[in-house]
């Protein structure tokens, strides 16, 4: 036989080889990728950038970083006040200047240490380090020596180039004991065991950072935070991970309250399209998602799992106040005056959302926000934009533009590239146009290049939104402060900044409050922003999820979960108004409790 | 043939430095960075950050750090040890800045392996429709049923995959519950989203299938073939597919690398944790680090795969010669 009869032969053979392998290596991969379902499932809407507690700053993040690590307090699910979680109890000093945390003893890392007072000395010192690089390192700046230790540096040239010029022991920070933390602040901060429970300030652990040190010096950053790696102390662990798809969390059984966790597996998902998180979620593959698409708004809204509520986040306009015709406060009034935020909310947005006449939302606290001016409020809704039309434009001409007066110049609305924004944009612009007669175009940019427009004020008004921190008016307030990096209106106001850093060494909550309302009444008189609507959560949550709260936070605690029985649901099912639709409940129909509800309820 | 692969070699090593010199400083003209956020750092915080993962130094020594070997970090980015080697050139994409619990070679390690995967799903729908619709277009030229299956051809490619992705959803997860509705770890995860992809280029094929057919069928060798007495299946699938399928084959390099590295919409809508998404998603995440390493590994895949299709030519067509080109 010669080569030539032998090679199409040999060739045939390798090309049915090839094919072979191609598909051996296909079930392999989908075998290996294949996962038990957890016990329950939630999408967190993208990947978290990192599960180090101290460089994190977003809301998905949170989520994960609480189900794996515990702070001194955690927050109560339903009104968010501080609870015990590796401190026990606590004491403040009557000049609310010292708080002293007594730990628990006994909890435990995930390595088998002891987590005591020193780790939190640690972690928190870390936080604040310049060379950690931490976002929120700001957070912790109202504890003595905080911000000097984060914010002065060595520099270039310098041996130590980027290292604190202060030394760790002149932040306030203190272990007594090994049970002991005290934390001295320089002034009193009425919201400060709310960071306390706040997820950036978590704790890690000294020795896994150190060993992965020693092991990998040139990848230890990142490699401490592997699954096999990263020692934790919350109520699970971290079993795998892999991008864009999921977290698989496992129970930790030497968490100190593990009695009190029901869920041995849960899966964290980061479907980013909200669509396919409600298809997820529809045919089972989810049990909670927090974001919507906004076209099937109106199949969910009669739903027993969806109930939008109130939270803590504001949609607003900047206006650029350091250029004409915007430096003129009239004008900014004559804007908000027709501002159509009615018609945004119920044309638009349609979750029920509420239109914001003032800048900080509606809390659950003692704290009463100032409004602008609203206009018209006889009538119905067209009477009064138009009335309200017509004192904008008396504003306008008062301002010197209009009818007679000089042109108003063509402007811009701002805003980062989203279908939704833009149509709020196009019925503002509308609006505007209409009723007083403006030049308005739009000009949508990518996200950072939007923020770099916004800081750098190259815009007229721009689209804006801002979610609190924590519950306390002071997160929303201090952002417009002279100068701030998040004011990025070229606004400001002396008595306005009196009053905002005046408030933070003002411990009487009552004396507090007034001085942030009379600030804010200064902001929604100056406008300098135009708020528009305030937020709703958009949760569609499994009925049968037992633990689960609404709170103006929106924030959730997982610790707290369980899935209830067909008769605990069918009680909950029991209070709801007559024209809610009952759909599939997800979870099992005997439910899952932790083992110390099962234990309450043989006892029954 | 080997100086053909050495020349090749050569061309492939200048155009990955021209397209990694590029992309780097394009990158870092664009406005905003990694750490920008709808919350503004205070000016001390950013510069802490900025000065850990080296954006504040110069772009030039920013890229000589990158490609490496050399580490120029003195105080230690990763741990204290100087002089340690590092960088592209040492296969290192080093770590990225969105996803900062993975390195770049974590991450394509992971989603190259899915997004191969599911490209050869669709690429197996891709072929199998595309050219058994080439073929019979081309044998029953004119006919209704060439006529019809150029239709589902030009409405393969002119319908958008989300549109056709959203019309499988319904039909085979709500109305007959077939397939799961998004995620990835089964064969059945990879029907949908495999049919969706490869329907683009099924239609692309089927296109060139049936022109290259059209071609071939009216050559000498095929009338030879016909001649001899030839049974007319064997003389389209001995004779005639051999080089009517040439066009497909010179196609196929370019959308072997396309397919592999994932299609964004096809990823999002499904929820699959492929490559598609990252080339998207790093440029407006500014993650420096994880563009670079896509745009590379982009670069490496259609070389290789250029390559292969012109080797496969030679096979396929006896007359043409790697030298010659």
């Amino acid at each position: 036989m010669d080569a030539s009869a032998l090679a199409p032969k040999l060739r045939a053979a390798v090309a049915v080889l090839l094919l072979f392998t191609l598909l051996l290596g296909a079930v392999a991969l989908t075998r290996g990728a294949r996962l038990e379902p957890a016990d329950f499932t939630f999408n967190n809407g993208t990947e978290v950038q990192t599960l180090d507690p101290a460089t994190v700053t977003g809301v998905p993040e949170g989520r994960v970083i609480r189900c794996i690590f515990e702070g001194l307090v955690i927050k109560d699910p339903k009104d968010l006040s501080p609870v015990p979680g590796m401190a026990e109890r606590w004491e403040i000093s009557d000049d609310r200047l010292t708080y002293t945390f007594h730990l628990r003893k006994g909890a435990k890392w995930t390595n088998g240490d002891e987590v005591t007072a020193p780790d939190f000395e640690w972690s928190m010192l870390r936080m604040l380090d310049p060379q950690t690089g931490s976002e929120y390192a700001y957070q912790l700046w109202y504890i003595e020596g905080a911000k000097a230790y984060t914010t002065e540096v060595h520099p270039e040239g310098h041996p130590q180039q980027g290292q604190s010029i202060h030394p760790p022991e002149s932040v306030a920070i203190r272990a007594l004991d090994r049970y002991t933390l005290e934390i001295k602040l320089k002034a009193p901060t009425p919201f400060f065991m709310e960071l306390m429970g706040f997820y950036p300030v978590f704790p890690v652990n000294r020795r896994n950072l150190e060993e992965a040190q020693e092991r990998w010096p040139d990848s230890w950053e990142i490699e401490w935070l592997r699954p096999e790696n990263i020692v934790t102390n919350g109520p699970w662990k971290v079993q795998s991970r892999r991008v864009n798809d999921r977290i698989r969390l496992v129970k930790n059984h030497d968490y100190w309250d593990a009695d009190n966790v029901a869920f041995e597996t849960m899966d964290v998902l980061a479907i980013e399209q909200a669509s396919t998180g409600v298809n997820v979620y529809l045919t089972g593959g989810c049990n909670f998602v927090d974001k919507v698409n906004d076209n099937v708004v109106p199949q969910l809204m009669p739903r027993e799992d969806f109930n939008p509520q109130p939270y803590l986040g504001v949609y607003f306009y900047r206006v650029n106040t350091t250029q004409p015709p915007f430096d003129d406060v009239r004008v900014r009034k004559a804007l908000s005056l027709t501002m159509p935020r009615e018609l945004i909310c119920e044309q638009i947005t349609k979750m029920g959302q509420v239109p914001a006449y003032s800048f900080v939302p509606p809390m659950t606290i003692d704290y009463t926000s100032p409004e602008t001016d609203r206009g018209a409020t006889e009538g119905s809704a067209e009477e009064r934009m138009r009335a309200n039309a017509q004192r904008a434009r008396e504003l306008l001409a008062e301002a010197g533009y209009g009818p007679g007066g000089k042109p108003f110049p063509t402007f811009d609305i701002h805003y980062n590239t989203l279908e939704s924004h833009k149509k709020i944009a196009e019925t503002v612009m509308d609006a505007w146009k209409r009723n007083l007669g403006l030049n308005v175009k739009l000009r949508n940019e990518e996200w950072k290049v939007y923020l770099d427009t916004q800081s750098n004020l190259r815009y007229d008004v721009s689209r804006s939104a801002w979610i609190g921190d924590y519950m306390d008016p002071n997160t929303f307030v201090d952002l417009f402060l002279d100068g701030g990096e998040n004011n990025k209106t070229g606004w400001g106001n002396a008595e306005y900044d009196r009053l905002v850093q005046g408030a933070v060494n003002e411990f009487d909550p009552a004396k507090r409050f007034d001085m942030l309302e009379r600030a804010e009444a200064i902001l929604m008189d100056e406008l300098p922003i135009i708020p528009i609507y305030f937020y709703v959560t958009q949760n569609l949550v499994a009925p049968r999820l037992g633990g689960f709260y609404s709170n103006p936070g929106d924030e959730h605690f997982p610790k707290f979960w369980y899935w209830m029985d067909d008769e605990e649901l069918a009680a909950k099912r029991a209070q709801y108004p007559d024209d809610w639709e009952i759909v599939d409940p997800h979870g099992p129909p005997e439910g899952l409790y932790s083992p110390a509800a099962m234990r309450a309820r043989v006892s029954q | 043939m080997l100086q053909f692969l050495l020349r090749r070699l050569m061309w492939f090593a200048i155009t990955l430095l021209v397209v990694t010199s590029v992309s780097f400083f394009l990158m870092r003209a664009v406005k905003g960075g990694p750490f920008d956020g709808e919350r503004k750092l205070d000016p001390a915080i950013e510069a802490n950050i900025n000065a850990r993962y080296h954006l504040d130094w110069n772009k030039y020594k920013q890229f000589a750090q990158y490609m490496g070997p050399f580490n120029l970090d003195e105080r230690g980015l990763f741990g204290t040890r100087e002089q340690v080697f590092g960088g592209v050139l040492t296969g290192d994409f080093g770590p990225s800045f969105r996803y900062r619990d993975f390195t770049v070679n974590d991450i394509i390690g992971q989603s190259l392996p899915i997004s191969a995967l599911l490209g050869t799903v669709a690429m197996m729908w891709a072929l199998a429709l595309g050219i058994s619709a080439g073929v019979a277009s081309a044998l029953r030229r004119g006919s209704g049923l060439d006529v019809s299956m150029r239709l589902a051809a030009t409405g393969g490619i002119a319908l958008p995959n989300f549109v056709i992705a959203g019309f499988l959803i319904i039909l085979f997860v709500f109305l007959i519950p077939l397939f799961p509705v998004a995620g990835w770890g089964t064969i059945q995860h990879m029907m949908l989203p495999g049919f969706c992809l490869g329907l683009v280029f099924a239609a692309y094929i089927a296109r060139l299938t049936r022109t290259g057919m059209l071609e071939t069928l009216s050559q000498d060798h095929i009338r030879t073939a016909h001649a001899k007495g030839l049974a007319p299946r064997h003389v389209v699938l001995r004779h005639a597919l051999k080089g009517g399928l040439l066009p497909v084959v010179s196609y196929l390099g370019p959308a072997t690398a396309g397919i592999l590295t994932g299609s964004l919409v096809i990823e999002r809508i499904f929820n699959i944790p492929g490559m598609g998404s990252h080339f998207v998603n790093s440029a407006t995440n500014r993650d420096y680090t994880l563009a670079m390493g896509v745009t590379i590994l982009y670069t490496v895949l259609v070389y290789a795969l250029n390559t292969i299709v012109d080797l496969a030519y030679t096979l396929l067509d006896p007359r043409i010669k790697l030298e010659e080109q």
